[in-house]
């Protein structure tokens, strides 16, 4: 079987995966609401395929030896000795060796097609937000507008949204199903992902790693609107009664389960900045913040962008 | 002087605990006045506590398993329930700090004292028969480990009424295992619990490689050896070079809780991402160290039962050999999202996807084992055309999982529980089923209950799709694992049928249950005279069922890779030898319980702060090392004409069941 022909065979299985999976309305993942999310949801379908390509055959071959084979079906060949075809290994290694051949290409090229950390072209310039991890909350530090939210998030559609991510303690995972990719928030790091929206409309966020007693509650809406509705937001944000100065960030710090959805109107400058490196100063070594760096700081995004 | 153990740490508020305690209180004073009322005491010590012989110490690693496997599954059942129930942010009825608990212990049971367990007592019965050995290497040092073993559960047991468990998942990734965010003594016994056990396993792991590699057969070069004989070398192997790593990242985890270091914290340079690096360092080759045994129990069984000789025996050993390899290179695909590069993520993928090519091949040689045979449907042979269909799937969604841009949805996500049930249900649960199916009559000497063992795999497989399906919908859905309650409508129905299907695998337990019930009930009808009951190939099957204490009564000389099969063959099996001589075994030593209770009362009180008692624990096990190194009465002879006696009287029953 040539390449070309078994991904068109796998291209002709989408529709069939598509319709078993897709009956259901809900199913998130198979329905993304964005680029990224989007891209992922082919992927997911296109790897399935390939791979069906190979299990389909095993199952039915299984089953159709164990039942032909049947001790009491006296007419089938019986080669009691038989137990070696050299051309029978072959092709059982050649099989799965094409398959993961394919496999590794997509991987290769998509692992870094949709790396979390490689900025989306856009002619539209990005909304940075900060992401910090409570206990057991999702904090969003808007920098370029000053004001922050808890527990929701507001982007705007067909914008790139950089987002940077941190965590005040326990570990987390950021996650938008509908938007595609999440990426962990860990304390003490700088993590990095980029999203985009292409409809309006609410999404649930979650956090998919577990981080204590609380962890069940800490989910989040996305809520996505126009750029005009967005920056109207923006501009009913900046008029918020509540401001997150460094007491306000303090008391939020403390654990809580469902903490109401929050606008601040002001943030303190550098908060993001001073969470992710609180416990900079205290370090025994430049050697052991050193380590953290290759993984999980941010590389200059330019120099990511030319590569 | 009692640390921090006060009668606080007896959750007397728990109504589900308490009720749990009073009944696991009451069965075991049943379980010891029934002991001392049939005055079986002396039995249990002479013949299996203190026992060298590694049939029975596999049976109780068995045993051990089993028990185990009932309090995993009650874990799992409430969780079932609770999900079942939590619907619309209801909450349930498990508070969140005792349901992450479950969550926690049901993965460390099922894990470390089931799933580990059923392998180590497989192997524990059926290598030393599949080489032609009378024991193992180190037949002290595999009563130790087994009791060491024992003692993790325990403490596990232990754990919910005094005190509690940890309740940070089943890896307790720090910063949340640290003391900072867990100052219970949870965690503590997570630590020591696992620390002893995985003792327990290191041990066993260097007994059977030296075993394995030194024990063999005369004639039988590494090439003859059974295909169970060679996953079993790679599995320790494996269990050799990673259990030393859990040993040490627990150890680190340790000095973090007990002596304020920060090897992962969050302060002062502390690196939650090496933990988590270490742990899986460990945690997947761990997987392939559960499933390859398997792998060899069904390749035995696929033989036997389609009469025919394994197809490509050669492949199946470079395959087991390549994923031992393999599985070295993918721990990082449990975190492909904790922001590695695009170049690290794509390695790790690219080798995942590539073990599953090895894997593929024993799958097809398997199914070409049945091509041209006559295939008996015995239970062992239902589990295991079970597990093929199972675990195909398994085995896809778990390269789907490989494929970073794809885990970067599915990660942490009910998919990737499903995925991992998949192959550990449908590749471990029922590789260790049916391979007490096919081996229980060469320990015991009788076969098992075909209907009830049939009953049981239906229950566990219909049960298993019906649980785990609606998993894999959900991860589609965006459910996240872990979650006490929810808000979102749309799941719970599938939820509900999740419930129902871990209701169907609780009847696959229960009919497991009454299978070795009713077999024992009737197993006189059941006895296999001939030794080999099931008309199978490899050497086991050539002694006595049960086996004798010393296995064979001549070393046989090995000419083939199927020598019984081989033996039939040419007229030579089930001859009696004309003459016997004097065998030379193990003596029972109590000395692997002595120390392993020490090693109780060290964990114990090291998990209270209990020092002085710790002191008392570590010295007591030490010194009894010292006292059983210089134990110089360690072996004896059975005399030719013992075992000349013992042989001709099996003989005898083989040629009146003829």
């Amino acid at each position: 079987m040539t390449g070309r022909s078994l991904v068109a065979t796998a291209r002709a299985l989408w529709p069939v995966v598509l319709l078993a999976l897709g009956g259901c309305s809900n199913l998130e993942l198979l329905d993304p609401k964005g680029d990224i999310g989007a891209q992922e949801k082919h992927l997911i379908l296109l790897a399935l395929g390939l791979m069906l390509l190979v299990v389909i055959p095993v199952i039915v071959l299984t089953l159709a030896f164990a039942w032909r084979y049947r001790a009491s079906n006296t007419k089938a060949t019986y080669a009691p000795k038989w137990a070696h075809s050299t051309a029978i290994e072959v092709v059982v290694w050649t099989i799965p060796c094409v398959i993961v051949a394919f496999l590794a290409v997509l991987i290769w090229r998509t692992t870094h097609s949709l790396d979390p950390y490689k900025p989306l072209e856009s002619e539209v310039a990005p909304v940075k937000v900060e992401v910090v991890a409570l206990d057991w909350k999702w904090l969003f530090i808007y920098p370029d507008y000053g004001v922050a939210t808890v527990n929701r998030l507001a982007v705007p559609v067909d914008t790139p949204i950089d987002f940077e991510l941190t965590s005040a303690s326990m570990m987390n995972s950021f996650f938008i199903p509908q938007l595609g990719s999440q990426i962990y928030a860990m304390a003490g790091m700088q993590t990095q992902l980029h999203l985009i929206v292409d409809t309006p409309g609410t999404y649930a966020g979650r956090s998919s790693a577990f981080s204590g007693p609380g962890f069940s509650d800490m989910h989040f809406d996305t809520v996505a609107t126009s750029r005009a509705d967005f920056d109207a937001w923006v501009q009913a944000a900046k008029a918020a009664p509540a401001t997150l100065d460094d007491a306000t960030y303090k008391l939020l710090e403390q654990p809580s389960v469902k903490a109401p959805v929050t606008t601040y109107a002001g943030v303190a400058p550098g908060l993001f900045d001073s969470i992710v490196s609180r416990d900079a100063a205290d370090r025994m070594s430049t050697l052991a913040s050193n380590a953290s760096t290759p993984i999980c700081t941010t590389p200059e995004p330019a120099s990511r962008r030319n590569d | 002087m009692l640390g921090k153990l006060s009668l606080d740490a007896i959750p007397f508020d728990e109504p589900i605990i308490m009720g749990t305690g009073a009944v696991v209180a009451l069965g075991g004073v049943l379980i010891l006045g029934l002991i001392t009322y049939y005055g079986q005491w002396k039995y249990l010590w002479t013949e299996w506590i203190t026992s060298v012989d590694h049939k029975k110490i596999g049976v109780m690693y068995f045993a051990l398993g089993l028990v185990m496997l009932v309090r995993g599954f009650a874990d799992a059942i409430m969780m079932r329930a609770q999900q079942a129930i939590a619907n619309n942010d209801a909450a349930g009825y498990l508070p969140p700090h005792h349901y992450d608990q479950i969550f926690t212990a049901h993965g460390v049971i099922m894990i470390f004292f089931v799933a580990t367990p059923f392998i180590l007592g497989l192997m524990n019965v059926v290598v030393p028969l599949q080489i032609g050995a009378r024991d193992v290497a180190y037949p002290f040092v595999n009563s130790l480990g087994f009791w060491l073993s024992a003692v993790g559960a325990v403490l596990v047991m232990l754990s919910m009424f005094i005190g509690d468990f940890a309740a940070t998942g089943w890896v307790a990734y720090p910063p949340l295992s640290e003391l900072g965010y867990s100052p219970t003594v949870g965690v503590d016994y997570y630590i020591w619990s696992l620390q002893v056990s995985g003792l327990g396993t290191t041990l066993a792991g260097i007994n059977f490689v030296v075993t394995i590699l030194r024990m063999r057969a005369p004639g039988m070069n590494l090439m003859k050896m059974p295909v169970f004989v060679w996953t079993a070398l790679i599995t320790n192997i494996l269990i050799v070079a990673v259990f030393p790593v859990l040993t040490a990242t627990l150890a680190m985890l340790s000095m973090d809780r007990y002596f304020g270091m920060h090897f992962f914290t969050n302060e002062l340079g502390g690196n939650a991402m090496m933990y988590i690096n270490l742990i899986w360092v460990w945690g997947h080759p761990e997987v392939y160290i559960l499933i390859l045994p398997c792998f060899g129990a069904f390749s035995e069984i696929i033989a036997t039962f389609s009469g025919k000789p394994l197809f490509g025996y050669k492949s199946m050993v470079y395959a087991t050999a390549s994923i031992g390899v393999l599985s070295f290179f993918v721990w990082l695909h449990h975190f492909f999202t904790m922001g590695s590069g695009a170049n690290v993520n794509a390695f790790f993928g690219i080798m995942t996807t590539i073990i599953s090519i090895p894997t593929g091949v024993k799958l097809f040689n398997w199914l070409f084992t049945m091509f041209r045979g006559r295939v008996r449907y015995h239970s062992a042979t239902l589990w295991t055309i079970g597990f093929m269909v199972t675990f195909a799937v398994g085995g896809m969604t778990g390269v789907l999982l490989a494929v970073p841009g794809a885990d970067f949805v599915l990660h942490n996500s009910l998919f990737l529980v499903a995925h991992f049930h998949n192959v550990i249900i449908g590749g471990v649960v029922f590789g260790c089923l049916a391979g007490m199916s096919f081996w229980f009559p060469k320990v015991f000497g009788f076969t098992l209950n075909e209907f009830w063992g049939k009953v049981s795999f239906w229950c566990w497989l219909i049960g298993y799709w019906l649980a785990f399906t609606p998993l894999y919908v959900l991860g589609f859905m965006g459910m996240t694992r872990r979650m006490n309650h929810y808000d979102v409508p749309g799941w719970h129905p599938w939820l509900v049928v999740a419930l129902v299907g871990a209701v169907i695998i609780g009847a696959g337990i229960l009919a497991l249950i009454v299978q070795i019930a009713v077999s024992i009930r009737d197993r006189k009808q059941n006895w296999d005279l001939t030794g080999d009951p099931w008309d199978a190939r490899s050497l086991e099957w050539s002694t006595a069922s049960p086996a004798p204490f010393y296995n064979f009564a001549h070393i046989p000389d090995i000419t083939s890779l199927e020598q019984h099969w081989e033996d039939k063959e040419t007229g030579r099996a089930g001859v009696q030898p004309r003459y016997y001589e004097d065998i030379h075994m193990p003596r029972n030593t109590a000395a692997g319980f002595v120390i392993s209770a020490f090693s109780f009362v060290l964990s114990f009180a090291l998990i209270w702060h209990i020092w002085a008692l710790a002191v008392i624990g570590l010295i007591g096990m030490i010194a009894t090392f010292i006292a059983r190194s210089y134990d110089r009465d360690v072996d004896y002879y059975v005399p030719a004409a013992e075992v000349a006696r013992i042989e001709s009287a099996r003989y005898a029953l083989t040629r009146k069941a003829a």
